[in-house]
């Protein structure tokens, strides 16, 4: 069983609780900086996916885990960060300029949306994020000079001080560089969440009310997590752009949306380490179930490949998350590493739930 | 004369997302869930009015086909509720968005797995024929989903106004707790209201398909009944229809009026109009707690 | 000049008058009880100072300011805090993390700062944890630091709330039923901390309280409110022989 001594504050206010944590840590990142040398390229190109989709989960987790904010529209968010950054590009700008501009805009505009947004609540506020998707796809749609409209728009590969970063001829640089950024991001938004803005997030999630009388400006701090939530979904759109190098709007369809909704749920919501777990539930299952229908296949001659099916088997998985485990993946993982640190002592029942009941949300 | 002619066919699609509306208002007024799925459960309701009255499957007459695919429908919202929604009961609202997108997913996937993805026609009785008002041309078609909407309308609102369900299933949705405290079997209201709720769904598939031919994916038009009844106000059944008719006039209009795209945001630029200066809908049911 | 001034406050909801012309001062240092019948006004009085809701007729004034109008957060920032009479604490984080976000009012870094986590920063974390500390510490809460709010039973979520109160460093500290639901032992521990805030805090102390003992024990004056409309004021025991109040509150002794 593990405990752990603190001797200062200082043990509370660090991100890692003792030398061990930290050493995980730097062995993880040992790991994935070496992974090019180890793995061959289709699954490098895969987990450069799944960063960058942990990314995009962590700029929703931010919104939706810690600040309680819903969004249903959020690839609205992937798009503008995406197309920012590639018409920037487009125009001669270099890209260690453009991204950050990609991020930035896109932040501003969610701080846009905040405006009105945050004097919404619970079911309004998701409907309203929606309906914003589908505003902003439209105008991607007319705004053709910029966007390419229909047609689409190619995303330039990266070039930094010489140095090609392009996912297709460099996908090694191009890895490298999406962990940097997400590590990056990682850190920033883990130091958030560990300081005073963090816990204002977390007091707008939990009782307005309480906030309200804590000093907390509600409508300031709703604002600020939608501006930096959408910031950070922004950076990842880019990366995202670069990655398909060709895209058009139809690659920030709702289905995107949803699929960003199913990565903070399943793979925890409220926690940081919940992104990395949805996105790499959401990369794996579809070539889980790949193999599985080749293996099908061969094997036993039964041909499943009818459309939907991936949606189905995500959308199974959703529903038996939500019903067994709410936490998501990282929940279940916390308890099974309680389990294991117990060991022989875990209690059973430690973490049943105990039966809620619901009061209405429309006395706030 | 051609804008009187868009206005009243807009009223009729408007009633069309307004009863979709209205079966989404039903669930929340009646437990406070939201309901994702509803646009697909009206799809699937009529997938199941077509394979059971359509030559080519069940063959059975229109008016007994349609009720019995709203009975089948309202048997498949109870068995959602029953079977799935009511495990995650007591948990917050989130969980049952997330959960009812999943399962409008389900259902796509099996009206796809039946009956295929290519659009396939209901038949109706009142295919093609229609009513000439001095020039004006309305179809029988909506003309029947004018009036069946209007009176499904009022008697779901008498229906929580004045039966005892209706009053228990508002207990419910406003305390639990309280509601089960003083004998409300709050799962078994539940569930009876989902099923109405697919009934009513039913009817606003069937009355769509009498316009068009339907394919898996019509369930996309749920996301403009949310509209609607954000509009509406949510938890008012009046408003639900409401908002279903202002954006089913809208629509038709901004597409004759104004440049291409807008008709296609039109119904949520109105939605977000209205959240701005009203934050909660036209007909709004939010009262301030008190602390 | 007193630390807080009420005037002539009345708030209406529609046809309801809440609360129809109240009005009194604290004095700095003093323990200030509002008494009365339940639906009297007293905690639409609380949330009137708090500035939850906003008034209709009236003025309130702090430390010389006129709080009126000013938005529910700025109260914060003045010095005023308060505890809720049904508890709202933060259900999914420690105790400690409930605590530590009464240091709000008190924080010197920015957003930008925070995500960066600079030298500054970790500073002001220490400090913010010495003073939640010294809380812990007056409310003998050292056994719940890192218990998570929706497992502890209702008297220790009571004492959280009052200390995430004090977390504020408030210079007056509104208290809404502070003994409601507790025992009589731990209404006599809600006393004594009462008259520690004043004693070794210095702290100003406006109490809602229906526990008669709770109040004559520690109060320096006390309101007595019915229908939004005051009934008496002054030292406990004037207000609690005053027969207006006995008639609408305290109860009449019955002729034998």
């Amino acid at each position: 069983m593990k405990v752990i001594f603190k001797t200062s504050y200082d043990n509370d206010i660090d991100l890692h609780e003792d030398g061990w944590a930290r050493g995980k840590i730097a062995l993880l990142l040992a790991v994935m900086a070496l992974l090019p040398f180890v793995v061959g390229e289709y699954y490098l190109a895969e987990v450069t996916n799944t960063l960058i989709w942990a990314l995009a989960g962590m700029g929703l987790m931010l919104l939706v885990g810690h600040t309680g904010q819903a969004s249903l529209g959020h690839a609205a968010f992937l798009a503008i960060g995406a197309y920012t950054d590639a018409a920037l590009m487009n125009i001669g700008v270099p890209w260690l300029i453009s991204f950050p501009l990609a991020g930035i805009a896109a932040g501003v505009f969610g701080a846009i949306v905040a405006i009105p947004a945050v004097r919404m609540s619970g079911i309004y506020l998701a409907i309203a994020t929606l309906a914003l998707f589908v505003i902003v796809e439209e105008v991607i749609i007319i705004a053709e000079p910029i966007t390419g409209g229909v047609g689409g728009i190619f995303a330039p590969s990266i070039d930094i001080f010489g140095i090609d970063f392009d996912r297709y001829s460099n996908l090694d640089n191009f890895y490298w560089l999406c962990l940097v950024v997400v590590a990056l991001v990682t850190w920033g938004y883990a130091n958030l969440m560990r300081s005073p803005t963090g816990r204002s997030f977390l007091a707008v999630r939990d009782s307005e009310v309480s906030a309200r009388a804590l000093g907390i400006n509600v409508t300031r701090t709703r604002s600020l997590a939608f501006g930096l939530s959408c910031a950070m979904t922004g950076l990842a759109g880019s990366l995202m752009g670069h990655y398909i190098a060709f895209f058009n709007y139809e690659l920030f369809s709702i289905f995107i949306s949803i699929n960003l909704l199913l990565v903070v749920t399943i793979g925890g919501l409220g926690f940081i380490q919940g992104a990395f777990f949805g996105a790499i539930l959401i990369s794996a299952v579809p070539q889980v179930i790949s193999i599985l229908r080749d293996t099908l296949k061969s094997s036993a001659g039964i041909d499943l490949s009818m459309p939907g099916l991936d949606t189905l088997i995500f959308s199974i998985i959703l529903v038996t998350f939500i019903i067994y485990e709410p936490n998501g993946l990282y929940g279940r993982w916390l308890k099974i590493r309680a389990w294991f640190q117990l060991f022989p002592l875990a209690r059973r029942d430690m973490f049943r739930r105990q039966k809620t009941y619901v009061k209405t949300e429309r006395m706030k | 004369m051609e804008i009187i002619q868009l206005i009243v066919g807009g009223i009729a699609s408007g009633c069309i997302y307004g009863l979709v509306a209205l079966g989404f208002v039903l669930i929340y007024k009646a437990t406070e869930g939201v309901n994702f799925a509803q646009g697909d459960m009206m799809m699937l309701g009529a997938f199941i009015a077509l394979g059971l009255v359509n030559s080519e499957y069940g063959a059975l007459a229109f008016i007994p086909g349609v009720i019995l695919a709203a009975a089948i429908m309202g048997g498949v919202g109870y068995g959602v509720d029953r079977f799935v929604v009511r495990k995650i009961f007591g948990q917050p609202q989130f969980a049952l968005v997330i959960l009812t997108i999943a399962m409008g997913f389900v259902f796509r996937f099996v009206a796809g797995a039946i009956w295929g993805f290519t659009p396939l026609v209901l038949e109706t009785p009142f295919a093609g024929k229609v009513f000439d008002v001095g020039g004006l041309i309305i179809g029988y078609e909506d003309v029947t989903t004018i009036i069946v909407t209007a009176l499904l309308t009022m008697g779901l609102w008498a229906f929580f106004q004045f039966t005892k369900l209706g009053l228990a299933a508002q207990a419910a949705s406003q305390n639990q707790m309280a509601a089960y405290i003083v004998g409300v079997p709050v799962h078994r209201v539940n569930s009876m209201i989902w099923a109405l709720s697919g009934a009513v769904s039913t009817i606003a598939g069937v009355l769509y398909a009498s316009k068009g031919a339907i394919d898996p994916n019509i369930g996309l038009l749920g996301m403009k009944a949310f509209a609607a009844a954000v509009i509406g106000g949510f938890g008012s059944l009046p408003g639900a229809l409401l908002g279903g008719i202002l954006i089913g006039v809208i629509e038709p209009l901004a597409a004759r009026y104004l440049p291409g795209g807008f008709s296609q945001m039109s119904p949520y630029i109105i939605m977000l109009v209205v959240l701005v200066t009203r934050p909660n809908g036209l007909f709004a049911q939010i009262y301030a707690k008190k602390v | 000049m007193s630390l807080l001034e009420v005037e002539d406050l009345a708030v209406h909801f529609g046809g309801v008058k809440a609360v129809d012309g109240v009005s009194f001062s604290v004095e700095e240092g003093e323990v200030f009880s509002i008494i009365g019948p339940n639906g009297a006004g007293k905690s639409t009085i609380f949330n009137l100072i708090s500035r939850f809701y906003k008034a209709t007729r009236g003025t309130i004034k702090f430390d010389g300011q006129d709080i009126t109008a000013l938005s529910a957060h700025d109260i914060g920032q003045l010095g005023i805090a308060r505890t809720f009479q049904n508890i709202e604490l933060f259900d999914h984080s420690t105790v400690l993390d409930n605590l530590m976000m009464g240091r709000h009012t008190h924080r010197n870094t920015n957003w930008v700062q925070d995500m960066l986590f600079l030298p500054s920063v970790r500073r002001e974390e220490r400090g913010h944890r010495k003073q939640v500390e010294e809380v812990i510490e007056f409310l003998e809460l050292e056994a719940y630091r890192e218990k998570l709010i929706a497992g502890l039973p209702y008297g220790v979520r009571k004492v959280v709330e009052i200390g995430r109160a004090l977390a504020m460093g408030p210079k007056m500290i509104l208290l809404d039923e502070p003994a409601s639901g507790l025992s009589v032992e731990e209404s006599q521990e809600v006393a004594f901390w009462v008259e520690d805030m004043r004693r070794d805090m210095g702290m100003t102390v406006l109490m809602v309280e229906h526990d008669m003992k709770l109040v004559t024990q520690v109060s320096d004056r006390v309101l007595a409110v019915a229908n939004g409309q005051p009934l008496a004021m002054g030292s406990p025991a004037e207000v609690q022989s005053d027969p207006q109040v006995k008639a609408a509150y305290l109860g009449t002794e019955v002729d034998a």
